[in-house]
């Protein structure tokens, strides 16, 4: 390609890149406003809306309600999606198509439809605003993202180590937990990521079935919002972009390493 | 470790077929291995051969029959309790294991710790000659190397039988040939059963006792290379197992001579086949003599031809002859003989008793691989 293309497509690059992170990267400046205001650019400079996140109990509460229904969510889904996509993997019929179908419609099935849905079945179950009810409601959610990663790496997997391994002695369970078990890893991993995502960042089934004792966290974020524009919601998002930069950047680096063997 | 012909396991297949559907994967087989016996089972693809030991191994059913190996029915019995060294084409190494702890991992299961573990792989290591390699993952070794501690791995836990299939397929010609004389020592030192699974009539030939040949589902002959190569008993096993011309045309008894006629040209031997078929006559590359047109040959079958192809081998010449009915000899020569260019007009030759009548099978042409 001669220079003036090279330069041409590498400003369009900057163009889509920037768009693609600039609505994320404008939270950082506002978060460090001295006024109650979500003013871009800032006034001034402070600490103070860290400060509140920290220490109103308002805030740091549905942190660790979202962490909690994130974290048990994460483990419900990984187990539940990992042994769905294996018995998918393995079934000879025709029907593990249509199954596989099946288990991926929460991913796209609207979002309000189904909230509607859970919200009324919750009504009569008395689960609205209660810890199972939103483990429940995003273990199902998060399933499909599970079944999604495992099942690629299940693609990819070698099945005829499984016969191998069972020449040389290990039995069907045993197979599965030496070889397969230790070669789906990353899969399952990636899973368990995409599922904890997809719990901590849930709004819309949040919003319906929550109550004033059990908020997660994006429910807090957007009533604040609505109530009075708190700057403390762009500290939260410079935290949360932090937080996921980290963990997707440490998944790079595992994924190239396994990558390297 | 017991004395080397101790080691071995017979496996006793009687009458065992397979069926997929209505396709019938193998019918009604039966093939007695002796202990210690190196056994290649020689088809070309989808002849069965693999079905077979994979039948051996466990990993698939037999739909009828009965398998014994070691003197016990096996039938029903799972793979992972068979205790059978398998060594695949695709070698199966675990990647995510260290070459060390690959061949570790039948003993780990067989509950046996160390030091005695260690001892065993590194063993097992030495007789593959990998020894150095034990830190390092599959995917940093070539083909070669992986398939050697695919092979450590198979041993290491003293199987009385080993299964191998088409272990050196992946392989290119020069570190085949070297693996092929590997697997010969190993079962020497062994003494342990190996059945072997090739469609490479040449390899099955380096290493085996004996040969089962495979066509369609089904076994056309078992046998010495030797036997397979001078005795054949159909028109498929003449093919597959060696170079071979077979002359074809109308045939006529006399007494207890049979003549072919072909192009107008009669060959004859004073044999004849046993039976209603009808003959082929099966001549091996050696049995055969080349002179210019009409230069001799006397008292002897002559069948004119022109040159087809001239090959070189070092040792000698190879040539494909094409016939008057177009139909294609390969003759073998040494070094001293004459030599013909493409193209040459020449004389075919050969004894009538060097000529084996097999039943003439249409259908060994179309499985010809």
């Amino acid at each position: 390609m001669k220079l003036p293309g090279r330069i041409l497509l590498g400003l369009f690059c900057l163009l889509v890149a920037v768009w693609l992170i600039a609505p994320t990267i404008v939270v950082v400046p506002m978060s460090f406003n001295d006024k109650k205001s979500l003013a871009f650019p800032p006034s001034g400079f402070s600490w103070q809306w860290y400060q509140n996140f920290f220490t109103n109990p308002e805030w740091s509460a549905s942190l660790v309600s979202s962490l909690k229904v994130a974290v048990v969510t994460a483990v419900f889904a990984t187990v539940i999606g990992t042994l769905a996509a294996f018995g998918l993997d393995r079934m000879k019929s025709r029907v593990s198509g249509v199954l596989r179908a099946l288990l991926i419609t929460p991913m796209v099935v609207p979002g309000v439809v189904l909230a509607v849905g859970i919200y009324a079945v919750y009504l009569d179950t008395q689960l609205v605003g209660t810890m199972t009810g939103f483990v429940l409601a995003h273990t199902m959610l998060a399933v499909p993202f599970v079944i999604i990663a495992v099942s690629a790496s299940l693609e990819v997997f070698d099945k005829r180590l499984e016969t191998a391994a069972a020449s040389l002695g290990a039995t069907q369970l045993t197979a599965f937990r030496t070889v397969t078990l230790p070669l789906i890893a990353p899969g399952i991993l990636s899973g368990l990521l995409f599922a904890f995502v997809t719990s901590f960042d849930e709004i819309i089934v949040a919003l319906f079935i929550t109550s004033p004792y059990l908020k997660t966290l994006p429910v807090q974020i957007f009533s604040s919002i609505t109530r009075d524009a708190d700057p403390t919601v762009a500290a939260v998002g410079t935290l949360l972009f932090i937080a996921t930069s980290l963990v997707i950047g440490a998944g790079l680096l595992i994924g190239s390493r396994q990558g390297k063997r | 470790m017991a004395s080397p012909s101790t080691r071995g396991a017979a496996i006793d297949l009687r009458s065992v077929s397979k069926h997929y559907g209505s396709f019938i994967a193998l019918d009604e087989v039966s093939l007695r291995i002796e202990p210690g016996e190196f056994m290649t089972l020689l088809g070309p693809s989808g002849s069965g051969k693999t079905t077979t030991l994979n039948i051996i191994a466990g990993f698939t059913e037999v739909s009828s029959g009965s398998l014994d190996v070691g003197g016990k029915s096996v039938i029903g019995v799972p793979a992972h309790k068979r205790n059978i060294g398998v060594v695949f084409q695709h070698y199966a190494l675990f990647p995510h294991m260290t070459v060390s702890r690959n061949v570790a991992y039948p003993l780990t299961l067989r509950g046996i710790a160390n030091p005695g573990r260690e001892a065993r792989v590194h063993k097992a290591l030495d007789m593959v000659k990998m020894t150095d390699f034990g830190h390092r993952f599959p995917s940093e070794l070539s083909g070669g190397q992986q398939q050697r501690v695919a092979l450590a791995r198979a041993i290491v836990f003293d199987p009385p039988l080993l299964l191998m299939d088409e272990p050196l397929g992946a392989l290119d010609k020069k570190l085949r040939e070297w693996l092929q004389l590997e697997i010969k020592r190993i079962h020497r030192e062994l003494g342990t059963t190996f059945v072997y699974v090739t469609h490479d009539q040449e390899e099955a030939l380096v290493l085996s006792n004996r040969i089962a040949v495979f066509n369609q589902g089904r076994i056309e002959q078992v046998g010495t290379g030797r036997q397979l190569y001078d005795e054949p008993e159909t028109l498929f096993v003449a093919k597959f197992v060696g170079d071979s011309t077979i002359l074809r045309g109308a045939p006529s008894t006399s007494g207890d001579e049979t003549a072919i006629d072909i192009a107008g040209r009669k060959v004859t031997t004073a044999k004849r086949l046993p039976g209603g078929a009808k003959p082929a006559m099966l001549l091996r590359p050696e049995k055969l003599s080349l002179v210019r047109r009409g230069k001799g040959g006397q008292d002897q079958n002559i069948l004119p031809g022109r040159i087809g192809e001239a090959i070189y081998l070092g040792s000698g010449s190879k040539y494909e002859v094409v016939l008057a009915d177009t139909s294609k000899a390969i003759v073998r020569s040494t070094l001293d003989a004459e030599t013909f260019a493409i193209g040459d007009e020449v004389d075919l030759i050969f004894a009538g008793s060097d000529v084996k009548l097999l039943a003439d099978d249409e259908k060994a042409d179309l499985n010809q691989t």
